[in-house]
């Protein structure tokens, strides 16, 4: 992340001034890199994420166990992140996905018909399953597009759909991970063996590109720029519907992965997973990670921290033996503290200090 | 509802040498008529200011002229060669730009992303940034705008320099007709200057072609050759800069809104 330390300090720097004057010793040179730092938009809740740890780290002994490091990461972290990818491209871009977590949902459960009761070969099936987050994104985008309903409206009817279609189908009973899925499944998730960080790796690899994809291409900028000022950007000749329907298709995809992820690490298709709670963390982890519901900003790697932060708490206080029921006052508190901050630290950011 | 030509307007011959001419457009809204038979020609190099109140057309011609919109009827005719301007990026690809009043820039993008919006430099698939930093800066430099840095992101800048840099943009764009829609909106006299300063060095070039919308007369008859007005929907009134005055300009808008006055009261007499 240095690369991108040193650009963004470049941006916060106040440029009327010309270089600021260089004091020498390594106090400034610690006092330059504390305000580098505090300028970057994921720095407040890099310093929540590191500060939980050591928290729980001190607090229980098993903390740091590898069996609740990698539960922690993919089994609690994982999903949220992943899904949290689709949702930070969305918001960026002014719009928002409640159906995500109904993709997460079906999409094993389609799998499962596709392979028990048709006999489609697991593959083909895997990518089905797969192409219907993509094609549920397509939907939402060309309602919300192309006919216009606020997406708010458009996915909390399409996730409607979707749920009601998963317990018709399923009629509600859980069913088994397809025995012929397993080879194949157990490396996108499972708890057995080395394949436990599967799920993370995953993950990881997607915030990767997907990072690189927000700040390093076309695509991203034009994300930005859609959400940033959706006139300018139409009047600039970017293709705003081609933007706004892919990154639907992406989110609608992340659910799918999710969905497919959590059947294999679970070992079970259950008709109670996904639903809102996910698709509510996912955001929760985008906005204290530094995403504006407004549209225009937004970082990747600040979900994912947010996303950790978020494990981190569910994790630690299962492991603490503490009850979750207060779990969601602290969500609650955290998003709302989140956004505090980052107001006000935008405020400071503005003004050139930190 | 036509304007009759006002009594003292004189029209400039449309040329040969003329890159872009306008014969005979209307655009109808419902039943609102925007513009009834807009005529006008721009010469290579030339600054034409384009004046009328609010509501008179001047935005809707603009959005014809971009391709952001197609008229009714009329022609619109672009080196000698009659054109149909099909979309914005059509619009740009002839070599026709427009600089809204919005901007189009996006506040949270840096100058020089802004500056390559939609046309970035791409080493596919990353962002060529340090090529398109490097260009932004000499580019703003070679237009004679003063900005420390091109990282920075547009939120942080003047109105002024904001201004500035759409313009850049689509002179860099390789814009070879400019259409700025009311550039001075709203600004400073330091701000404004900006503007100007920048218009004039274009006009030395001699590249550009400029159509400066706006209602504020006296800067933009500082830096125009030629001055049109619209008035209901067509062009009344077509006289270099020079031959006409700010008190002339005035004395015509005022005048029509006299004899809309008076065809209202006289109506309104006729009913009663």
């Amino acid at each position: 992340m240095s690369e991108t330390a040193e650009q963004r300090a470049d941006i916060g720097v106040p440029q009327a001034g010309g270089p600021a004057p260089q004091g020498g010793g390594l106090w400034a040179l610690t006092k330059r890199g504390g305000a580098v730092f505090i300028r970057q938009r994921e720095a407040t809740i890099f310093v929540v994420m590191v500060v939980l740890l050591i928290y729980f780290g001190f607090a229980s002994s098993t903390f740091f166990s590898k069996s609740n490091i990698t539960n922690l990461l993919s089994g609690y972290a994982a999903p949220i992140i992943i899904l949290s990818i689709g949702e930070v491209l969305l918001l960026i871009s002014g719009e928002i996905d409640l159906s995500v977590g109904f993709v997460f949902l079906f999409a094993p459960f389609l799998m499962h018909f596709l392979i028990d009761f048709y006999g489609v070969p697991v593959i083909p099936a895997i990518l089905i399953s797969l192409l219907l987050g993509v094609v549920v994104g397509w939907v939402n985008g060309f309602l919300t597009v192309t006919v216009g309903v606020p997406s708010f409206i458009t996915t909390l009817g399409t996730g409607f759909i979707l749920w009601g279609l998963t317990l018709t189908t399923s009629h509600a009973y859980p069913a088994n991970v397809p025995a012929s899925a397993q080879s194949i499944g157990k490396y996108l998730g499972s708890q057995n063996g080395g394949y436990v960080w599967s799920a993370i790796i995953w993950a990881l690899a997607l915030v990767a590109f997907f990072h690189v994809v927000l700040t390093r291409t076309r695509w991203g900028l034009h994300t930005i720029a859609v959400g940033g000022n959706l006139l300018g950007a139409r009047e600039s000749g970017i293709s705003v519907a081609r933007i706004k329907y892919g990154n639907f298709m992406i989110c609608g995809l992340m659910g799918a992965i999710v969905g497919l992820m959590t059947a294999f690490y679970d070992n079970t298709i259950d008709p109670s997973a996904g639903q809102y709670t996910p698709m509510f963390y996912a955001v929760t982890a985008a906005v204290i990670g530094g995403t504006a519901m407004l549209g225009g900003t937004g970082t990747i790697i600040g979900a994912l921290l947010g996303a950790i932060v978020l494990a981190t708490l569910q994790d630690g206080l299962s492991i603490l033996g503490i009850s979750a029921n207060p779990l969601n006052i602290i969500f609650g508190t955290a998003i709302l503290v989140a956004m505090v901050a980052n107001v006000r630290l935008a405020r400071l950011r503005a003004a050139g200090r930190a | 509802m036509t304007t009759e030509p006002a009594e003292g307007a004189t029209s400039t011959p449309a040329a040969d040498g003329d890159v872009l001419r306008v014969e005979h457009i209307s655009k109808r809204f419902g039943a609102v008529t925007a513009l009834t038979d807009i005529n006008m020609h721009l010469a290579k190099g030339e600054v034409l200011a384009l004046l009328g109140d609010n509501g008179a057309g001047k935005s809707t011609l603009l959005k014809i002229l971009c391709g952001f919109q197609p008229p009714d009827t009329g022609r619109i005719v672009l080196n000698g060669q009659e054109v149909i301007l099909k979309s914005v990026d059509h619009a740009r690809e002839l070599g026709i730009d427009a600089v809204y009043q919005d901007l189009a820039l996006i506040n949270q993008l840096s100058v020089y992303h802004n500056m390559f919006l939609n046309r970035e430099r791409v080493r596919w698939p990353i962002l060529n940034n340090r090529a398109m930093r490097r260009e932004a800066k000499q580019h703003l430099v070679d237009m004679g705008v003063n900005l420390s840095s091109v990282d920075v992101e547009v939120a942080r800048l003047s109105g002024g320099q904001r201004q500035a840099i759409a313009v850049a943009r689509s002179v860099y764009s390789e814009a070879k007709i400019l259409l700025l829609d009311e550039p001075l909106a709203a600004m400073g006299v330091k701000e404004a200057a900006i503007i100007l300063d920048l218009v004039r060095d274009l006009k030395e070039q001699g590249e550009v072609s400029i159509i400066i919308i706006a209602h504020n007369y006296g800067q933009v008859l500082e830096v125009s050759d030629r001055v049109n007005l619209i008035q209901q929907g067509q062009i009344t009134f077509d006289k270099k800069s020079a031959e006409t005055s700010v008190v002339e300009l005035t004395d015509m808008v005022v005048a029509e809104y006299r004899r809309a006055l008076d065809e209202r009261h006289r109506s309104a007499s006729a009913a009663g």
